[in-house]
């Protein structure tokens, strides 16, 4: 097998229209930035799915880890965050 | 949690249609099956860009030669898409390009007919494409996020691959008693190489229960072989061509056509290395491999040398 370094691989975020986020599309090697934005390009838009292109190293990424289960548990007892928790009569209309 | 608990864990969130994402714990035999099953259809696409780029500078016209460019790059993307889907899990991009040129990793089979005639290109955008969709479709459904969403992206691009086959295939099939002629050989040698593409009958593979079991597949090989066929018989007679296969019949009863016996022998004969094209078609992969060694190389030097500039500066 080649010994030889891969090129790094980086995450690529696309803009699909004006007025959205950058979204996750995947992700390709490069072995610098201007080479994976032009990838990306290539790869990533050859229907017109961009207006806009971000790519970051994907060693660049920190993650949260799945394992630990109680990472997301405190938001998930807070019903009184959301709108509905609160009783409002009809006929004040909408709120 | 222990093996046991996780093991039931993970089987719970596949049985609740819930993705599998890279980072989620997952047994072995799960990530050890993916990585063969997304590497084998990375290969298959990159493959598969040399049956028709053959026929490129060929093309009959403009427009043709336009729309197989665009599929070949097609291909070409999705199997960087699907090599990134593979990464995810803990292979290199090297890795799998090694066993792909040491023969430790599949490809698709049909790749290694070869494409003889310029109606060849049709019946590869018809048929193998079609008989590829009818899997990918399903793919995009599979449990591991990453290679459905890939599958997503793939499924959209692949239409147009079929449409543009089948036109071609329009074209010839209501042209010259020749061009006709040409349509319907290449029929002949595509329509059962297409049938195997699906793989062993179900009680032959030995992959297909687990799969199942795992949602990477959601059916199995014979019902996507009977889906295929069924679709594709409407689509042969307006074309007024011959089906290669007497038996094949409508089966009021099954409300499905049934069709003749695969050569399974001639399926195993080519899986083996046994076909025309095997040794050309690994041949090409790494001459383009070890040709692309110094320019890969170089680009990696030539940024590193740029990002230590930059860092003293």
């Amino acid at each position: 097998m080649s010994t030889k370094k891969e090129w790094p691989l980086w995450e690529v975020f696309i803009r699909s229209k004006a007025g959205l986020y950058h979204k996750h599309a995947g992700s390709l090697h490069a072995a610098d930035a201007e080479m994976a934005i032009e990838n990306a390009r290539d790869v990533y838009t050859r229907r017109n799915e961009g207006l806009s292109i971000w790519v970051v190293p994907s060693a660049q990424v920190t993650a949260s880890d799945p394992a630990e289960g109680d990472m997301f548990e405190s938001a998930k007892s807070k019903v009184y965050r959301h709108p509905t928790f609160y009783d409002i009569p009809d006929e004040i209309g909408h709120m | 949690m222990d093996d046991v608990k996780k093991l039931e864990a993970f089987q719970a969130k596949i049985d609740a249609e819930i993705k599998i994402e890279p980072k989620d714990w997952m047994p072995d035999g799960y990530r050890k099956t993916l990585i063969r099953q997304i590497s084998q259809h990375a290969h298959s696409e990159i493959v598969g860009m040399l049956p028709e780029g053959n026929w490129i500078t060929r093309a009959p016209s403009l427009k043709r030669k336009m729309g197989l460019l665009a599929k070949v790059q097609d291909e070409a993307g999705h199997g960087l898409y699907l090599y990134s889907a593979a990464e995810t899990l803990g292979t290199s991009r090297d890795e799998m390009f090694d066993q792909l040129h040491t023969g430790k990793a599949k490809y698709s089979s049909i790749f290694n007919y070869p494409t003889v005639s310029w109606a060849d290109i049709g019946a590869i955008g018809w048929l193998v494409d079609g008989a590829a969709i009818m899997n990918q479709v399903m793919l995009t459904r599979a449990s591991y996020g990453p290679y459905a969403r890939a599958m997503v992206r793939i499924c959209k691009e692949e239409s147009f691959h079929q449409r543009q086959g089948y036109e071609i295939m329009m074209v010839l099939a209501k042209g010259t008693p020749e061009q006709k002629q040409m349509a319907q050989d290449s029929l002949n040698r595509f329509w059962w190489p297409s049938l195997m593409m699906f793989g062993p009958s179900d009680a032959e593979s030995k992959h297909s229960a687990q799969s199942m079991a795992w949602k990477i597949k959601r059916k199995s090989n014979d019902e996507l072989r009977q889906a295929f066929v069924d679709a594709s018989i409407a689509q042969i007679e307006y074309l007024g061509l011959e089906l290669p296969d007497p038996e094949l019949k409508w089966n009021e009863e099954r409300g499905h056509y049934d069709f003749g016996a695969i050569d399974w022998n001639e399926f195993w004969k080519v899986v083996k290395g046994g076909g025309v094209c095997n040794k050309s078609r690994i041949k090409a992969r790494k001459k383009a491999w070890a040709e692309g060694e110094w320019v890969r190389e170089a680009a990696m030097a030539h940024a590193e040398k740029r990002a230590e500039r930059a860092a003293k500066n």
